[in-house]
């Protein structure tokens, strides 16, 4: 089979995975673990527990605050000691439910054993309702909640599951570990993704650097005898990880500006998600650890670790040896689309796949130049813009033309300033753009359906 | 650690700069530059040098004393300006005409407009025209390459420059190809009269493909420039052998590759899309093809691609990317 | 030869009457009627166009005001009353004198105050680094240093003082349009008025923090204590979310607050006399103790028993001393 990818745009970064022969291994629970309760786009979860509570693992200890929030459990068993602001990692306070941790003891409900469990329940509305319950939120970054994005529109229809196993950002390995590791149950939760979207096609894409993984999956899914489950090699590109950009790599459609997934009848979710769905469903067990990559040419040491959510970053960096004294830049996620750590106290979330110490050379940008025209952003931006002039419009605060230049359908992938031999800050300015166009669309639809609501009223009132 | 640094994504950064592609197109016109030493000798070399030297030297007194900024000549473009308009004059040249030429270049060209990336012409081919209308006694004394140590130059006319003139006393061109004894594998070796980087066209397309190799840029306008003028000249010299020069004889002569490889290429003065490169080529292409039969130069790249340079922000507006998504 | 000269004299000539008789057409034509008072109001604007009065430049504001039945919701901010005055006699308007404001910035964090945690390696921009994140020093509602106030400002009146990290305003130069309150990020610089001969007082703190962390993070912070609010005998303090707030209407430029802030937090600016704080601090002890006193003494009368007349003796003598050790 010929290799897939996106149409346009993409670089090619080197992919450094130094941890990938670095067994997934749990981290030692941490003496106190602090939860935050915005894990996820949309509302904040709201805390159900007070002070001085006694909690388990899986224990719900938040509540979803809107239709599209989560719930939060527990993540270990211990003592509630605080609720309350706390700087996350870019130093930003937001409510954190502070537990100490007491021995390790699980609900009773969550079966903890390693037993593989390929039954899948016939009731879909049961599945969601799990899913939902289980705090699933979309683990390759965005933190969607899982439950909302498999509840299409009513009048749209899904073709085809998309599970994402890409992992394009260079240096991550987690997912590849996972697939290598726990590919029956991701496999399992890609079943039981497909049976919740009308038993349609599903398809695992693995990038070439993972032979290992993509062989593996293959022998599962022969293994296990799903059908319509099939794996597609992709080649080596980033950020083929992205929604759009996979969903072009795999089916050959391009989600339109502004439009979701479901609108070309695809459905993506990433391998860890999968793997959360798995446990959701099959085993009760909400997320109360995700697998995190702790990498980098100056990591004391190269590791993908069994995290709790809400265990302190500094702990899982003392764990493997302390910070190292070149290090200069942790960042949380890869090192395409990664945050910056502000706060080596903040604690790790569920959408927290990765650990990435790079040097003050590795990662120290070069003074700003003038740009030479090279259009070499334009090449490497995969939505098709033109970066170059979007941050010529941004500096000059020309929002309108920035709309009319579709700076609203970045995915902030940060191909352009990448490849920028000029250092130009394309994507801090574009960023800031996006989000005041992206406010404007927004501002001009309420006003827009306001109106609507007004005339509505007034030829009510008429009649 | 003592601080963690904190900057908004992505964290890390091809080994791309402006320095380091310059610094490839500079590696990539060594065998052209090795090659018209070769062949035109110690002069060949002086020229080079001053015309290096008066660029980059330029270019640093205007940072430092005029812009009061910090300098620019580390990115190396003053470099390429400098090798540039050396190859395309003859190495007869006196040296303060080359640094006459290099003022325009840097000076008016370059800085005015602001420096690296602001200008809309191509700063070596400025310097050129501006040479070759100012002084053309020395711009149109050609010398028939003697080589690293030979004899004093005879001095001769150009390919290009002996046909215009025999046609115009009325010769056609088959005559006047066999009088000077021109044939194609000397052209494209080097060995036939013409400015420094005209010579060999070898070498420079030795230097273009490691550009591509490299990806420092992208073939699509050197390509069309060449197809272009190959079939518009196959287009006349089919009409008209005795009155207009064969395809091949047009590709090889007058700096044509030269011109296609390296000038029409720089990233500042050629649109940013390939289609809008392709357009570009083509302009050039069929703009040196027509001064060259119908123009009073009998060399016309130079011309074709400054005019080219000119409607590089209008192609630019008609052609934009594809963008994800969208019709 | 001279029948060249006289034919192109000639040509020319005509030439250029024909296109003079087409521009008068043209011009007649396609002729606006507008109100002349638009283009005096216009003259007489400062021609900045800096959308301080909210409509996008000085012509928007003119053909604003020549429209508008009066001029209470048209105030150039830039010209101030000067201009208005001018704008109502044209337009034959009364208008209101509005006391002058200036832009006063609301963060005292030093360099020194407020030390550097991490290092930031973005765009040199307040907005990026705003919502990239909290900031470069531990206080996550200050100044981020990059300048996009000062980029802002079309009159020049705003710089970066290299010693403190902090924009100064230079009061000469403001106009009070506002244009760096809408750029600042973190929302810290605000139009007060100017006051009697410039002279105000500020809290030069956001922060919303709880004292501790505000203290932790900068050493000049509003730690919300209240003190500042106890001791204004005018009402014009409020503290809400752990930061204080001088309202400028009601402020008589007592400096008491700025003699009591623990940090320092509260900033009085041109006085004419540098603040003696122990002076001030005296005042109102004796002050308290005056209305402690008043207050025993009312509970006394309703509690005679608890009459304690030797207490005030004592403290006025106490307040002797002090003002001797002066």
């Amino acid at each position: 089979m010929s290799k897939h990818t996106f149409s346009i745009g993409g670089v090619h970064p080197h992919d450094n995975k130094m941890s990938r022969e670095c067994r997934i291994e749990p981290l030692p629970l941490a003496p106190t673990v602090y939860i935050s309760v915005a894990q996820h786009i949309g509302a904040p979860a709201v805390p159900v527990v007070a002070v001085g509570d006694k909690v388990k693992v899986g224990q719900v200890i938040a509540e979803p605050g809107g239709f599209v929030s989560a719930f939060i459990h527990s993540s270990v068993s211990g003592t509630v000691k605080s609720i309350g602001p706390r700087a996350d990692l870019s130093g930003r306070p937001s409510t954190h439910i502070e537990i100490a941790v007491e021995g390790d003891e699980w609900l009773e409900t969550i079966d903890t054993s390693d037993t593989l469990v390929t039954e899948i329940p016939a009731d879909n509305k049961a599945i969601l309702d799990k899913i939902r319950m289980g705090g699933v939120v979309g683990l390759g970054g965005a933190t969607f909640p899982t439950h909302v994005k498999l509840s299409p529109p009513p009048g749209s229809k899904c073709e085809r599951v998309i599970i994402n196993g890409c992992e394009c950002e260079p240096y991550l390995t987690s997912d590849f570990r996972t697939l290598l590791e726990k590919g029956e149950q991701v496999v399992v939760g890609a079943a039981i993704l497909k049976q919740v979207m009308g038993g349609v096609p599903c398809t695992i894409a693995i990038e070439e650097n993972k032979p290992e993984a993509i062989a593996h999956i293959r022998e599962v899914i022969g293994k296990l005898g799903f059908s319509g489950i099939e794996v597609m090699e992709m080649k080596m590109m980033y950020p083929q990880g992205g929604e759009k950009q996979l969903i072009d790599a795999v089916m050959g459609r391009q989600v339109g500006s502004g439009a979701l997934p479901i609108s070309v009848g695809a459905v993506v979710q990433n391998v860890a998600t999968a793997l959360a769905v798995y446990d959701a469903v099959q085993k009760n067990k909400p997320i109360v650890d995700n697998s995190v990559t702790i990498t980098g040419q100056c990591a004391p040491k190269q590791a993908n670790l069994l995290v709790r959510v809400g265990t302190p970053l500094r702990y899982i960096l003392d764990y493997l040896g302390g910070v190292p004294e070149n290090a200069a830049k942790v960042i949380s996620g890869g090192p395409m689309m990664g945050r910056a750590v502000a706060n080596l106290d903040a604690a790790t979330v569920k959408g927290t796949g990765a650990l990435l110490l790079l040097t003050e050379k590795e990662t120290r940008r070069a003074p700003e130049s003038h740009c030479i025209r090279c259009g070499k952003c334009a090449d490497a931006c995969p939505m098709g813009l033109e970066p170059f002039l979007l941050n010529k419009l941004a500096r000059a605060k020309d929002w309108d033309a920035m709309e009319q230049n579709a700076a609203q359908d970045c995915i902030e992938c940060g191909c352009c300033l990448y490849s920028c031999p000029a250092q130009i800050p394309l994507l801090d300015n574009i960023r800031i753009g996006k989000g005041i166009v992206l406010g404007n669309i927004r501002a001009r639809a309420a006003a827009a359906k306001a109106a609507a609501e007004a005339a509505k009223a007034s030829a009510d009132a008429k009649k | 650690m003592s601080q963690l640094i904190v900057s908004p994504s992505p964290h890390i950064h091809s080994k791309d700069s402006t320095r380091s592609l310059m610094l490839d197109v500079v590696i990539a016109l060594v065998p052209a530059v090795l090659c018209s030493f070769v062949f035109y000798g110690w002069r060949e070399m002086l020229v080079m040098a001053v015309s290096v030297a008066s660029c980059v030297l330029l270019e640093w007194a205007i940072t430092k004393y005029l812009l009061k900024k910090p300098s620019t000549i580390g990115d190396l473009s003053a470099v390429i300006t400098g090798i540039l308009l050396a190859l395309n004059v003859p190495y007869t040249t006196p040296w303060w005409v080359i640094v006459i030429g290099a003022v325009v270049a840097i000076g008016v060209a370059k800085m005015t407009f602001g420096g690296l990336g602001q200008n809309i012409w191509n700063p070596a081919l400025v310097g050129r025209v501006f040479l070759l209308v100012s002084f053309p006694t020395y711009m149109t004394t050609w010398s028939q390459p003697q080589g690293l140590f030979g004899a004093d130059a005879v001095t001769g006319a150009t390919p290009l420059g002996a046909i215009q003139e025999g046609l115009m006393q009325g010769a056609t061109v088959q005559d006047i190809m066999a009088e000077h004894g021109y044939n194609y594998s000397q052209m494209l070796f080097a060995n036939l009269g013409g400015s420094a980087g005209e010579v060999c066209a070898l070498a420079l397309l030795a230097g273009f493909v490691y550009l591509c190799i490299r990806k420092v840029i992208k073939p699509w306008i050197t390509l069309s420039i060449l197809c272009t003028v190959a079939l518009t000249s196959l287009v006349f010299w089919g009409v008209n052998p005795a009155r207009f020069t064969d395809p091949l004889f047009n590709l090889l002569t007058g700096g044509l590759i030269l011109g296609a490889c390296f000038m029409a290429t720089d990233y500042v003065t050629s649109p940013m899309s390939t289609w809008g490169g392709v357009v570009f080529g083509v302009g050039i292409g069929l703009l040196t093809v027509l001064i060259r039969y119908f123009g009073s130069y009998p060399e016309g790249v130079s011309f074709a691609i400054l005019i080219m340079n000119s409607l590089v922000p209008l192609i630019n507006m008609g052609f934009k990317q594809k963008k994800f998504g969208r019709k | 030869m001279v029948n060249i000269i006289i034919w192109t004299i000639a040509v020319v000539t005509v030439l250029g009457l024909l296109l003079a008789l087409i521009l008068y057409l043209v011009a007649k034509k396609f002729k606006v009627e507008e109100d002349p008072r638009i283009d005096e109001v216009e003259k007489v604007m400062p021609g900045a166009n800096c959308g301080g009065c909210g409509f996008a430049g000085c012509r928007a504001f003119a053909e604003a005001a020549v429209k508008a039945p009066n001029l209470d919701n048209n105030y150039c901010p830039v010209g101030g009353n000067d201009t208005m005055a001018q704008v109502a006699a044209i337009l034959g308007y009364e208008v209101k004198a509005k006391a002058p404001q200036v832009a006063v910035v609301r963060c005292n964090g030093t360099c020194q105050a407020r030390p550097k945690v991490n290092s930031y390696d973005g765009f040199s921009s307040c907005a990026v680094k705003a919502t990239l994140y909290a900031g470069d020093t531990g206080c996550s509602y200050g100044c981020l240093g990059c300048g996009d106030c000062v980029a802002a400002c079309q009159f020049g009146a705003l710089s970066m003082d290299p010693q403190t990290g902090l924009p100064v305003v230079d009061e000469e130069k403001c106009t009070a349009c506002g244009a760096c309150t809408k750029a600042c990020p973190k929302h810290i610089i605000e139009i007060r008025p100017k006051g009697p001969r410039g002279m105000r007082e500020f809290v030069s703190c956001v922060n919303k923090d709880k004292g501790p962390v505000a203290k932790k993070a900068c050493a000049n912070a509003c730690i919300g204590c209240g003190i500042c609010a106890k001791t204004c005998t005018h009402d014009a303090i409020t503290v809400e979310g752990n930061v204080a707030y001088i309202d400028p209407a009601k402020c008589k430029l007592c400096r008491e607050c700025e003699a009591m802030c623990p940090t320092g937090a509260i900033h009085g600016v041109n006085f004419p006399k540098p603040l003696d704080k122990e002076n001030i601090k005296s005042r109102i002890k004796l002050r308290q103790q005056k209305a402690a006193e008043a207050a025993s003494a009312s509970a006394s009368l309703r509690d005679p028993v608890r009459a304690n007349a030797p207490a005030e003796a004592v403290s006025v003598a106490k307040v002797k001393e002090e003002k001797k050790d002066e």
